[in-house]
């Protein structure tokens, strides 16, 4: 159990602001309809690190980018330390009543060339002329996840960025990620039950059920050691034994 | 004796013919300026799932127009004050509550509706309720025009705003749009053109001007620059053609623009599903293409 864990589970969950962390939260509370939502979550994000958020579904994780979105009220301190642009892809289906083409969409946010944008998340050309209603789910998925990283973002919030995508197209998704992260310094937060993915890119866990169950370095931690603070251990050791098979 | 009164008959002909052709002109540049601005807006309305917020919101504005008929001021003045009064409780209520803007707007529009024919004065209930093109005036004409024109300005400053937050409102708040306030602001100039076009077609079917051309408008359009550009020339279609039947069948100019805006709304739907029908026909693996879809 790392340094950390023990400091969020010992009560004394006051992130140190250090002068590199571009996100400290702390004692973050949610309640919605006289229900805890999120109860005094504490954490710090490095500039340039990968967070992964993950937990059981109900367990916050959404709501926690909710809030630091600034969309739903909350207490306790949300502080983002520099001068951010921010990326946001939704796990939320999004509306495509308007007949706007992806083209169009993608204007919004970036005026210059974005050809080798729509590449990079594996769609074609031909797209830009379609429709955001006429696109399948994966294809949405894949346009946001452009519209995203089209402005160079110096954060990017994914919350289960490739639902809905073909499994063999997940992989080059994240490497784009993962690359901007690397050639860009961005600070990637992540939600995702993919424990592959979590284990592959993300630097650091936030594992929630409400409270912080785990915060702290990926590298400390094994995939059942991760599922075992998510589910229990039972639910861990068949899914070990799963994968042994 | 006789000549002096045939001179005198000739002068009032003569008046009337000038008073009718201006009324005319009044109200064509009324309907050109107020159905291509409500058509712009309406773009947005429809898509925003908010047609009926237009509709109701319109129906706020009788009290108003009554406290201006009753101490003789601007009606247009009062309708704009309910309907900015009615913009601001919307937009707190909606912060405020869990109720959503069709609720709240709801309430309200039945409230002041009762209120309005509570306190109209039963002579100038229908004119309130239906609109005069007759009663149009020059000052009304350059109000109009003038305001038109700021609405259009402000519409264009925000529309891709608005747009954002109308896809996703989460999308546009990492996107660092006050979401709120754009909100407020779509709901001020919607309130402003909908009290500028109730002389012409009354208070009752002001809200027509917003949603239909912006619906028939969606049957033709595959972006959002197109969508915008035809939504503003069917709403400028609608309430011209409207005005210009109403003057030559002399039946009143409200309904007509409705209709016109109608007609145009069922030409669309027609003329979509035939090209989608023959599109089908030509291409029949389209229906099978994406199935994901």
């Amino acid at each position: 159990m790392s340094d950390t864990h023990r400091a969020a589970t010992d009560g004394s969950n006051q992130p140190q602001a250090e002068a590199r962390d571009i996100l400290v939260v702390s004692e973050l509370s949610v309640r919605s309809q006289n229900k805890t939502i999120l109860e005094e979550v504490s954490f710090n994000v490095k500039k340039g690190t990968s967070l992964a958020i993950v937990g059981p579904n109900g367990g916050g994780k959404s709501t926690l980018f909710r809030a630091l979105l600034n969309l739903i009220p909350y207490s306790g301190t949300i502080k983002w330390n520099d001068k951010i642009r921010m990326g946001y892809v939704p796990q939320s289906l999004v509306s495509t009543d308007l007949p706007i083409s992806v083209e169009e969409f993608l204007r919004f946010k970036c005026k210059t060339d974005f050809d080798t944008c729509i590449k990079s998340v594996g769609l074609e050309k031909d797209i830009l002329r379609q429709t955001l209603g006429s696109l399948s789910g994966g294809e949405l998925q894949r346009v946001l996840i452009a519209w995203a990283i089209v402005d160079n973002p110096t954060v990017l919030l994914f919350d289960e960025p490739t639902s809905g995508v073909d499994i063999g197209a997940e992989e080059p998704i994240y490497d784009k990620v993962n690359n901007l992260k690397k050639e860009a310094g961005i600070t990637l937060f992540l939600i995702s039950h993919n424990m592959h993915v979590v284990m592959h890119y993300a630097d650091y866990v936030l594992a929630l059920n409400k409270r912080v169950l785990f915060f702290g370095d990926r590298k400390s931690l094994t995939h059942s050691q991760l599922l075992s603070i998510i589910y229990g251990n039972e639910f861990a050791l068949s899914e070990e034994g799963h994968y042994k098979e | 004796m006789e000549m002096s009164l045939l001179c005198q008959r000739r002068g009032i002909i003569k008046s009337r013919r000038f008073l009718v052709s201006d009324a005319l002109t009044f109200g064509l540049v009324v309907g050109v300026f107020v159905g291509s601005t409500a058509g712009y807006l309406g773009s947005i309305m429809v898509s925003k799932h908010m047609a009926l917020v237009g509709d109701a919101l319109s129906h706020v504005a009788l009290p108003g127009l009554a406290l201006g008929i009753l101490f003789n001021f601007n009606p247009f003045i009062g309708a704009f004050a309910f309907l900015a009064a009615t913009v601001i409780v919307t937009w707190y209520l909606q912060k405020s509550t869990t109720l959503s803007v069709e609720a709240i707007i709801g309430v309200l529009f039945v409230l002041a509706l009762a209120i309005g024919i509570l306190i109209t004065p039963q002579v100038d209930l229908l004119e309130a309720l239906f609109g005069d093109v007759s009663k149009i005036t020059l000052t009304d004409t350059i109000i109009t025009v003038l305001v038109s024109i700021c609405v259009i300005i402000v519409t264009k400053a925000i529309y891709q705003k608005l747009a954002v937050s109308m896809i996703s409102r989460e999308l546009a708040t990492a996107s660092k749009i006050n979401v709120e306030r754009i909100n407020l602001i779509y709901l001020f100039l919607v309130a402003t053109i909908v009290a500028l076009g109730i002389k012409e077609v009354g208070t009752l079917l002001v809200g027509a001007l917003v949603i239909v051309p912006a619906a028939a408008a969606k049957n033709f359009s595959s972006t959002l620059s197109r969508y915008c550009l035809m939504s503003t020339i069917f709403g400028l279609a609608s309430a011209t053609l409207g005005v210009l039947l109403s003057s030559y069948v002399s039946l009143p100019a409200g309904p007509l623009v409705v209709m016109v805006g109608a007609a145009i709304f069922i030409a669309g739907v027609v003329i979509s599903a035939v090209s989608k029908r023959l599109k089908n026909k030509e291409h029949p693996q389209h229906r099978y293409a994406n199935p994901n879809k």
